[in-house]
């Protein structure tokens, strides 16, 4: 299993990435209030079809051709079922796809948060002509984050420079504390 | 804190250091972040190799691939010269990923001992 949410998140992005999306939307809201985590994926990659979707959290499906077995998607079906939550994937053939998961934020099972400025340098890093957009709230409280903005600071600098990378993942992680704070 | 007018700056930096480099960095440092690797322990391999590379301005560019097959040595850091030489380097840690950089990507010296070769060939 994976060890915290982030590196959960982050095998599903892979995937999107992998799926040769352009745009990937992750969105990790927590809910004091509802007592929920709710993270999502969306992507405009190529898609799956119906009986794709059906097998997908089977952890012998996958689409890659150097092995038989896939489990990304199959840790996020066993941290679902294990948190109270619930794990749902929509997905059109040549539009995209959505995988939702839903957990219960104080579950006793629930791993810990993780490094989400590290995971989105990580995903930036590793598909740099992807754009990714994060968000990050604690009930009303949001933390926005969109490469394309920094793109288009950076004027034909690469975001994948290490310097940029390092300041990203702070820039994220002070989001992402600001926003727990104002929480409290 | 933080904000993305801080961005700029960093441009400019950024820029200047291209223009003294004059043509692409020599060596190619891949990391394997496919589940595999994640699960042991690539995460920080990569993450030390990208700040070590920031700080010391390394002639190399950090870039991650899939599973190559060997899962049983991941972490592995494969590192690709300009001249095709290749070396896979297994079971990296942070404090190995970062002499590497210094010893073969700064110093041009394979470390033999972390090598693919050296485990098979030692039997392991």
């Amino acid at each position: 299993m994976m060890p915290d949410l982030a590196t959960h998140l982050l095998e599903i992005i892979q995937n999107s990435i992998a799926a040769g999306a352009r745009n990937v939307c992750i969105r990790v809201l927590e809910s004091i209030v509802s007592n929920t985590i709710v993270m999502e994926v969306e992507d405009d990659g190529k898609g799956m079809s119906e009986e794709t979707v059906r097998s997908v959290t089977d952890p012998f499906t996958t689409s890659r051709t150097t092995r038989k077995v896939g489990l990304g998607t199959s840790f996020l079906k066993g941290l679902t079922d294990a948190c109270d939550g619930s794990l749902s994937i929509e997905s059109e053939l040549g539009k995209g796809t959505t995988v939702t998961a839903k957990v219960r934020r104080d579950h006793i099972d629930l791993p810990g948060m993780g490094d989400f400025g590290e995971m989105i340098m990580i995903c930036i890093q590793g598909a740099e002509e992807c754009d990714i957009r994060f968000e990050y709230g604690v009930d009303e409280n949001r933390f926005l984050f969109d490469t394309a903005e920094v793109k288009e600071m950076l004027e034909g600098v690469s975001i994948a420079e290490p310097e940029i990378l390092i300041w990203i993942r702070g820039y994220i992680n002070e989001g992402i504390e600001r926003v727990k704070e104002i929480g409290l | 804190m933080k904000s993305l007018e801080d961005l700029k700056k960093m441009r400019e930096a950024a820029l200047n250091k291209v223009q003294m480099r004059e043509g692409g960095k020599d060596y190619r440092v891949v990391v394997g972040m496919a589940t595999c690797g994640i699960a042991a322990g690539a995460r920080p391999v990569l993450n030390r190799l990208v700040e070590e590379t920031a700080a010391n301005d390394y002639n190399c560019v950090v870039t991650q691939t899939g599973c190559i097959g060997m899962c049983i040595y991941e972490p592995i850091v494969e590192v690709f010269g300009k001249e095709g030489e290749h070396t896979t380097y297994i079971h990296v840690d942070p404090d190995k990923a970062a002499r590497i950089l210094e010893e073969h990507i700064k110093n041009g010296h394979v470390i033999e001992e972390y090598t693919v070769d050296a485990a098979v060939n030692g039997g392991k």
